[in-house]
């Protein structure tokens, strides 16, 4: 209505362009870039900081340089060694990740919805729920033997209790007025969970998968340590045994990259399943 | 369109136990509201007018007397009532179309979409059927709310203080829009407020209600012709008489609470 009368908003404000000291057209592109620095800036610092140790005379062996572990990365990425383990690690972490919470997510479910099955369960959950999953280690070579199988229960087990948790909890925030609505409205209960319960419990849900997930990635390297022939936790455990402590970091940042990206994606895919949110981010 | 939607209230009361002490909400109110009737409800907060529209949802159920509609008693929430709360109760996570397709079971997809286009229409928000409730401004949002609530074709719309939390200007444009709404629908309206002049610009009748314990006090009708006129000596005239016997009951509620 008022269209006509409004002036055309300037495309950023005027102080950011005078703090970034460019015109106008270079504001959007300059504040990316500050965005894109801002984000790399500690990463670096602390490789300085390394490099200055080094600089330092700390001995190789204790801390070697981040130019040889970045050459060690390289022949282990080149000779395809490094790639063979992640995928090993990668692939007994989806499938105890997808394990868990093929069995989590339903039971979250029905532990959220029923009072009594929450009863029922609750003591049993809350008494497992401590136990840190590598201290199931032993029973799970003396059950599973050595073979995949005890890694891939010890990352289900891992996984397992956040996807849980969050799940029952997503549910039981559930908006009492929209509660109230689905009654005045007479929605059968099949499309009350569809439509109000899991929704709603969505972000939860979403919080749980991307800990467990990374619960699970935690676990695999944990379980590798231990009992494997291959594996980046392995890659790490028989460096350890030769002293070639920049194989070492170089499976250190592996695991940490690709626990990033990981969790990117579940982001990622966050943000596409949960279009309406307009939360705070932050100032 | 639905040729009745008559409710009769008989000696309904309502109590609810508050730190172990029963506290009488409704006390003994008879009503009766003729089908197509425009029904305002006034009194101040905590009067029991919420608990009585409630209850007439089927959400609360009384300690004593009935509520029946139609010669039916209510026993509990039913389709053959629409309820627009407060706030407009949108699902942030469902479109405009598919919030108001909320209310509609069991139908063909073919009348489920029909359904919802002709309430969008009805409440002029066909452009809209596509976004999010966050997209959409106060007024809109409870227009949406008013849509869903009509689209079973409910006999009875009950209105718990639909536009209290909205700016004085959008208020007037929802009263008549919601007038608009309800000479096309044909449907009972009870509407609670705390507000006269909108009870007085929308009600055939307006029931004013006193606290501890919630009371019928006075039962008006409006004679005034529509579309009514704020500043006409009949509306005014109207306004006044109820402005007294309003204050009348604060002054009494103030002076009991000292």
């Amino acid at each position: 209505m008022s269209g006509d009368l409004t002036l055309p908003l300037p495309v950023a404000p005027p102080d950011a362009r005078l703090l970034a000291g460019i015109g106008a057209a270079g504001a959007g592109a300059g504040r990316a870039l500050g965005r894109g620095a801002l984000y790399v800036a500690l990463p670096l610092a602390v490789i300085a900081a390394w490099q200055g140790a080094y600089l330092a005379g700390v001995r190789p062996v204790l801390l070697p340089s981040p130019a040889t572990v970045a050459t060690t990365f390289w022949e282990l990425a080149a000779s395809g060694e490094l790639g063979h383990h992640l995928a090993v690690s990668l692939g007994r972490v989806l499938e105890g990740f997808g394990i868990a919470s093929a069995l989590a997510l339903p039971l979250g479910i029905g532990i959220g919805m029923s009072r009594t099955l929450d009863r029922a369960t609750d003591l049993l959950i809350q008494l497992i729920k401590p136990i840190p999953p590598i201290a199931w280690i032993p029973l799970a070579i003396l059950w599973f033997g050595i073979g995949e199988q005890p890694k891939i229960f010890i990352i289900a087990l891992g996984a397992f209790f956040p996807v849980l948790v969050n799940t029952i909890d997503g549910i039981r925030q559930t908006d009492w007025r929209y509660v109230e609505l689905a009654r005045v409205l007479e929605v059968p209960r099949w499309r009350f969970v569809m439509q109000v319960v899991l929704p709603g419990a969505l972000p939860a849900i979403m919080t749980g998968l991307r800990l467990g997930l990374m619960l699970g990635w935690i676990c695999v390297v944990a379980a590798e340590l231990i009992a494997a022939s291959s594996g980046v936790g392995y890659l790490i455990m028989d460096a350890r045994q030769l002293s070639q402590t920049d194989v070492v970091l170089v499976g250190m940042f592996t695991i940490g990259a690709m626990g990033k990206l990981l969790d990117s994606l579940l982001r990622l895919l966050e943000r596409r399943l949960i279009v309406w949110r307009s939360d705070f981010t932050g100032t | 369109m639905p040729a009745s939607g008559t409710l009769q209230i008989t000696g309904l009361s309502k109590g609810f136990v508050l730190a172990r002490e029963t506290v009488t909400a409704l006390a003994d109110i008879n009503l009766s509201v003729p089908a197509g009737c425009f029904l305002s409800i006034v009194g101040s907060s905590g009067c029991g007018k919420s608990t009585l529209l409630r209850t007439i949802a089927g959400l609360e159920q009384p300690s004593a007397g009935s509520v029946t509609l139609d010669g039916r008693r209510v026993t509990g929430p039913g389709l053959d009532r629409g309820m627009v709360f407060q706030d407009p109760r949108l699902l942030p996570w469902l479109t405009v179309e598919r919030n108001i397709a909320f209310g509609l079971n069991h139908r063909p997809r073919s009348e489920v979409r029909d359904l919802v286009q002709s309430h969008l229409a009805l409440v002029g928000l066909e452009a809209f059927a596509g976004a999010y409730p966050h997209q959409l401004s106060g007024g809109m949002a409870q227009r949406v709310a008013i849509a869903r609530a009509l689209v079973n074709s409910p006999r009875l719309l009950l209105l718990d203080e639909p536009f209290g939390a909205l700016d004085a200007m959008t208020r007037i444009q929802m009263q008549q829009e919601i007038l608009r709404i309800w000479q096309a629908a044909r449907t009972t309206m009870i509407l609670v407020t705390h507000d006269i002049d909108e009870a007085v610009f929308l009600g055939d009748l307006v029931v004013v209600m006193s606290s501890r314990p919630g009371t019928i006090r006075k039962t008006m009708r409006v004679n005034a012709p529509r579309p009514r006129d704020r500043s006409s000596e009949a509306f005014v005239r109207i306004r006044q008489q109820l402005y007294e016997e309003f204050f009348a009951v604060a002054e009494e509620a103030f002076a009991y609470a000292i």
